[in-house]
């Protein structure tokens, strides 16, 4: 057996260039149909309320912490708070250390999921950083939705 | 005067750039054959006056000079000086003139010390060069003057990023740029050769130290940046699949692929046409790498200014750099004869493999980094993270990984599997004990358990190349490949232990209280306020102990406030052992005058990044054996022609 015939093509290149395409091809199609499934969406409070996604889905939930609900469980690291953007309401859990600038009152992104009772159990949170690190999210959320949001975090 | 000096200096090294784009170009047609003779100096003296405006930035952040705006809004007259002076490239318009200085000064080199290749492919790929440069340079001077003045002068700056007030992180960034940028010379190379249709072995070893330079670099630059989002964020990951670690692993998956085609090339003259693609390909998703992180339209710790103005003009040089290089490709491919044939079960065979998982992988990443984007232009915020990023990419890396144990063992053209089988069965019985004892330990993700078993297995056959092998007379090249996969192989055992045993512990405990994780006994000593040149903080003594017998070691994570500018950050505490790390974060004041404690064993976590560095060792070496044999054969060549010479003249006379 020689070389010629163990690549019968003339053009070897050709093969090489094939076999190249058909998996960058399958790669960009199973890219596309992982993402479909694994992004995860950013919501405000009355979009989650409306339509929360399922349970084992991550997702982005950001809004305003309201005023007053922050509360420390007795184990002292897990936290409980609403958020809000005036319209709907949605009470969050978190259990770890809060990043400095989050406080009641601000602007905050959860990432997380929906637990069974209604409420959104975060595994981290993202506070408005300094002026350089802004949660993109929450420079532009629709005007309507979440002015307040805007104005504070801005 | 100095800003003045260095805005001079960038305003003539553009001009340079200018003419070195017209002078290569007019010299590769007959007429303007007598220019050639310019090209190659003025490539060096733009090279020196990039060099000469970004040394004066430098002076202007070391001396405080509050007179220009870039400084006066970047920086703080009480910072250390490492830090002032590092924060020249720590904002956009320093970081930028860091880019044009290093393709300026790369570009001058190549024109310096580069003799192989014919003189029109020189002349084609320093005007390449030089046509990318302008670009840049024009970004810089009309978009974004890092020598603006600022009037009224203000008393103080504004300050660094507290974030970015680390020694690591100082050096950081330009370790990127040399990478990123160093994959310009190898994008003009492509281009050159492209031009003037000289793609053969000469252009391959021309190319191929560029190519690993910049490849250690980036190497370096990545390992460094996981290791400082490790320690410093204190949330102790070491990889979030955040767009702007992205784009600096992009470019790295295609410069390893380049590298490893470029040795095909370089030794048996084959790959061409796919050596050329990735040339451009790797450049390419450096500049894409930039575009992401400098335009603002990614969040992130890196990204400096929101300014769509920047985002269009970046975008617009991406979109003429790529789109010309990739139509110059699609007119020139097909007329680049084909080269060497080989086998499918070859050296060959494998290194095309692996480069196509590489470009797969590659794809799988741009694909993830970039769909945020396009969803929101259609509407929909989402996020992408590790559920995607890390299944999709191992789905590639996996056979990667299986065909680089195999690969290196494979003979050139043409070999067969029963060859070089019963080497193998070491490897493979090694990659089935590592998954039964990931099993048995039960409760591993299937990752890390794939992972773990296949670092094993290619643990030991990344060094059988040294097999057989007089190892004193072993070229450094080879050296450096068993280097670089061992530390693939480090590195891989490394995150699949972290991922498979690391304990995690958050509590909240009062000064006098103890705790537990892992092996370790953590008691709460004392929380105490501290102070720093530019910053106050509240720091923990924690006693730790390893066992029941270990010794008793102090460690302070703390809580700072910085106040130029005003924000908090936590600094973690670690404890480095032989098998792990203890990693110790203080969180704030809960009630009943407890603290939060937040606390990792992470057994083996170190190997992670002694494994990135054992890459980049690998490079080096592969560099220096692939430099010193050429200047070896430099000095023989000037021999041989002082030999001929006086033969020459000894004739005459006789």
């Amino acid at each position: 057996m020689t070389v010629g015939t163990a690549i019968k093509a003339k053009h070897q290149r050709l093969v090489l260039l094939v076999i190249a395409l058909v998996v960058l091809v399958a790669a960009a199609l199973l890219a596309a149909w992982a993402l479909r499934n694994q992004a995860s969406y950013f919501y405000v409070p009355s979009d989650i309320v409306a339509n929360p996604p399922e349970e084992t889905r991550g997702v982005r939930l950001g809004g305003m912490v309201e005023r007053g609900s922050l509360r420390t469980e007795a184990d002292g690291v897990t936290i409980t708070f609403v958020v809000g953007d005036g319209k709907a309401r949605v009470p969050v859990t978190f259990k770890g250390i809060v990043p400095s600038l989050f406080v009641e009152g601000s602007g905050v992104v959860a990432e997380g999921h929906m637990g069974v009772d209604g409420t959104f159990v975060a595994d981290n949170l993202l506070a408005k950083h300094d002026e350089n690190y802004v949660p993109r999210q929450m420079q532009d959320m629709s005007k309507d939705q979440a002015q307040q949001v805007m104005r504070e975090t801005k | 005067m100095i800003a003045e000096l260095g805005l001079a200096a960038l305003w003539l090294a553009a001009a340079l750039a200018g003419l070195q784009l017209i002078a290569g170009a007019l010299a590769l047609t007959p007429r303007g054959a007598s220019l050639a003779g310019v090209v190659r100096p003025v490539a060096i003296v733009q090279g020196v006056l990039a060099l000469l405006a970004f040394a004066a930035l430098i002076y202007l952040f070391a001396v405080t000079d509050l007179s220009v705006k870039l400084v006066a809004m970047n920086s703080h007259s009480l910072k250390p000086l490492v830090f002032r002076v590092a924060g020249a490239w720590g904002n956009h318009e320093g970081s930028m003139l860091l880019w044009v200085t290093v393709m300026g000064v790369a570009g001058g080199l190549v024109a310096l010390v580069e003799r192989r290749l014919p003189e029109p492919t020189m002349l084609a790929t320093l005007a390449g060069q030089a046509f990318v440069s302008l670009g840049f340079y024009a970004f810089l001077l009309i978009a974004s003057n890092p020598f603006e003045r600022l009037l009224p002068v203000p008393q103080e700056g504004n300050g660094l990023n507290p974030l970015l007030q680390d020694l690591g992180l100082a050096f950081h960034p330009p370790t990127l740029y040399l990478g990123y940028v160093g994959l310009s010379i190898a994008f003009s190379f492509a281009v050159g050769a492209l031009v003037t249709r000289e793609v053969g072995p000469a252009f391959a070893k021309a190319m191929r130290p560029w190519v690993l330079g910049a490849w250690i670099f980036l190497t370096i630059g990545i390992t460094a940046g996981s290791y400082w989002a490790y320690y410093e964020l204190g949330w102790g990951g070491w990889w979030f699949w955040d767009p702007v670690e992205n784009a600096s692993l992009m470019p790295w998956l295609a410069a390893t692929a380049l590298l490893h085609s470029v040795s095909v090339l370089a030794s048996r003259d084959a790959l061409r046409a796919w050596t050329v693609m990735l040339g451009v390909i790797a450049f390419s998703m450096s500049m894409i790498g930039t575009f992401l992180v400098r335009s603002g339209i990614l969040t992130s710790v890196h990204a400096f200014a929101v300014d769509p103005q920047r985002g269009s003009f970046i975008l617009a040089l991406l979109a003429i750099n790529i789109g010309g290089a990739l139509t110059l490709f699609g007119l020139r491919a097909s007329s680049v004869t084909e080269g060497e044939r080989f086998a499918a079960t070859s050296r060959e065979g494998a290194l095309v493999f692996n480069n196509v998982m590489l470009s797969a992988i590659l794809g799988i990443v741009l694909f993830g980094t970039l769909y945020p984007l396009l969803a929101e232009a259609m509407g929909a915020k989402v996020s992408v993270g590790p559920p995607y990023f890390n299944p999709m990419s191992a789905l590639f890396a996996v056979p990667m990984l299986v065909v680089l144990a195999v690969g290196p063992l494979l003979r050139w053209r043409r070999d067969s599997f029963r060859r070089i089988g019963k080497e193998m069965v070491i490897p493979a019985m090694l990659v089935i004990a590592g998954v039964l004892a990931m099993v048995l330990v039960g409760g591993v993700s299937l990752l890390a358990t794939l992972g773990f078993a296949l670092a094993l297995g290619l643990a030991w056959a990344s060094v059988l190349p040294l097999k057989g092998r007089n190892l004193r007379r072993t070229p450094l090249p080879i050296w450096g490949m068993v280097t670089a996969h061992l530390g693939i192989a480090v590195s891989l055992l490394g995150m699949s232990c972290e991922s498979a045993f690391s304990v995690e512990k958050l509590v909240a405990i009062r000064p006098g209280e103890a705790t537990e994780v892992g092996p370790w006994q953590v008691k709460l000593d004392a929380i105490e306020p501290v102070a720093g040149p530019n910053w106050t903080a509240l720091e923990a003594r924690l006693l730790v102990r390893y066992g029941d017998k270990g010794r008793v070691i102090a460690l302070e994570p703390q809580a700072r406030s910085f106040w130029a500018p005003p924000q908090q950050t936590s600094e973690s505490a670690l404890l480095t052992r032989w098998n792990g790390q203890l990693y110790t974060v203080l969180g704030g004041e809960a009630d009943q005058g407890r603290w939060q404690l937040r606390l990792w064993w992470k057994p083996f976590v170190t190997l992670i990044w002694l494994g990135g560095l054992m890459i980049a060792l690998g490079g080096l070496l592969a560099l220096i054996g692939r430099v010193a044999a050429d200047i070896r054969r430099i000095v023989a060549r000037d021999k041989i022609e002082y030999r001929r010479e006086r033969q020459g003249r000894a004739g005459r006379y006789s």
